[in-house]
C-alpha cells in the first residue's frame, strides 16, 4: 500500500537527524555541545517544515531561532563559565526515570494515534498536490493582517515587554567608570572647592640651604 | 509524501525527549531551558502538520504566535538566569533551595 517516494527518504533521514541530535541535547555533558545539538535539531525540523509547505515558518525558525535565540543561549553558556557545573551528579540516578517518562509519553501518544482511535488516514496529502494559487507567504500574510491583526499587535507588545524586562533584569549600574554628573557639577559652589591660604608674601631662603634640603 | 501519522509520531518523540530532559537534568538550568525549547518545537511541528493536511493556514498563524512568545520567554529566562548566577554564583538546579521545597 505504501510506496517509498524520495520524500519518504528525505523525511526519514531528517527525522533521524532530529531525534539523534535531540538525544544529544538532553544527554550531552557539556552545555555548549548541548546548544549546538539543539541548532542541528532546529535545522532538521526546518527541513521537515519545508516539506509540509510551511516555507515562511521554516525560514523564520532558522533566522529567529538559530540566528537569535540559540546565539543568546550560546552567549549565556559561555558567559556563565559553567565548567564547574558540567560534572554530572544526578544524571545516572535520574536516568531510569527519564527513560520511563520518555517511553510512557511517547508510547501513549503513538497508541493514541492508531487508526482505530483517531482517523488520521482520511487526511491524505494527495489532494494537496495541486499547485496553490497563492504562495504560503501570501496566505499567512493575508490572515495575519486581516483576521489576526489584533493578536499580531499584542505579540508586538509582548516582545516589547520582553525587551524591557530582560534589560531591566540584566542591567547593572556601571562600576569603576568615570562619568560626569551634571547635577553635581551645577550644584558645586565656589566655597566647596576653592581654599584661600594666607601666606607670607615672600620668605627669603638662602640658595645653598634649599639645594641641601632637596638632596 | 509521508502521512500525518508519521509527522505526529516524530513530534511525539521530540516531546518525550524534552520531558525526559527536564527530569534527567539536575545540574544545569540552561539545559532545562533548552528542553523547553525542544517541547515547543514539537508542539509547533504538530501545528504545522495539521495545518498542511487540513489545508488551513490558521495553524501556521498560531505557530507564528507561539514562536514570538517562546522567543520572549527564552530572553527573560536567560536574563533571570544571569541575575541568579550573579547572586548565588551557581546555576545548579539542586542548590536553588531557598524556598525549602
Amino acid at each position: 500500500m505504501l510506496t517509498v517516494t524520495p520524500l519518504h527518504i528525505i523525511f526519514y533521514i531528517f527525522a533521524a537527524i532530529a531525534i539523534s541530535s535531540g538525544i544529544a541535547v538532553v544527554t550531552a555533558q557539556n552545555p555548549i555541545r548541548s546548544v549546538l545539538s539543539l541548532v542541528v535539531t532546529f535545522f532538521a525540523m526546518a527541513v521537515i517544515w519545508m516539506m509540509l509547505q510551511a516555507e515562511f515558518l521554516s525560514l523564520v525558525l532558522l533566522l529567529v531561532y538559530v540566528g537569535a535565540v540559540m546565539t543568546l543561549f550560546l552567549f549565556v553558556v559561555m558567559m556563565l563559565n559553567s565548567d564547574r557545573e558540567a560534572k554530572y551528579g544526578g544524571f545516572v540516578h535520574y536516568l531510569p526515570w527519564g527513560i520511563l517518562i520518555l517511553l510512557l509519553m511517547t508510547g501513549l501518544i503513538i497508541v493514541a494515534l492508531f487508526p482505530n482511535y483517531f482517523t488520521l488516514m482520511m487526511y491524505s496529502s494527495e489532494a494537496n498536490s495541486a499547485l496553490p494559487v497563492q504562495s504560503n507567504l501570501e496566505r499567512i500574510g493575508t490572515l495575519l493582517y486581516t483576521d489576526y491583526v489584533y493578536p499580531f499587535e499584542i505579540a508586538g507588545v509582548i516582545l516589547l515587554a520582553a525587551i524591557i524586562a530582560a534589560i531591566t533584569l540584566a542591567h547593572r549600574d556601571p562600576r569603576r567608570r568615570k562619568v560626569q554628573d551634571p547635577a553635581k557639577q551645577s550644584l558645586a559652589r565656589r566655597e566647596d572647592n576653592v581654599r584661600l591660604v594666607k601666606m607670607p608674601a615672600e620668605n627669603p631662603i638662602k640658595r645653598g640651604d634649599n639645594d641641601a634640603n632637596a638632596h | 509524501m509521508p502521512t500525518l501519522t508519521e509527522f505526529l509520531i516524530l513530534a511525539a518523540i521530540l516531546f518525550g525527549l524534552g520531558i525526559a530532559g527536564i527530569i534527567i537534568n539536575r545540574k544545569n538550568l540552561i539545559v532545562l531551558l533548552m528542553s523547553l525549547e525542544l517541547i515547543l518545537l514539537s508542539v509547533n511541528t504538530n501545528f504545522v502538520a495539521f495545518s498542511h493536511f487540513l489545508k488551513n493556514e490558521i495553524g501556521q498563524v498560531f505557530v507564528f504566535f507561539i514562536l514570538t512568545v517562546a522567543a520572549s520567554e527564552a530572553a527573560i529566562g536567560l536574563a533571570i538566569l544571569v541575575v541568579l548566577y550573579r547572586k548565588l554564583n551557581t546555576i545548579d538546579v539542586q542548590s536553588l533551595d531557598a524556598l525549602k521545597g
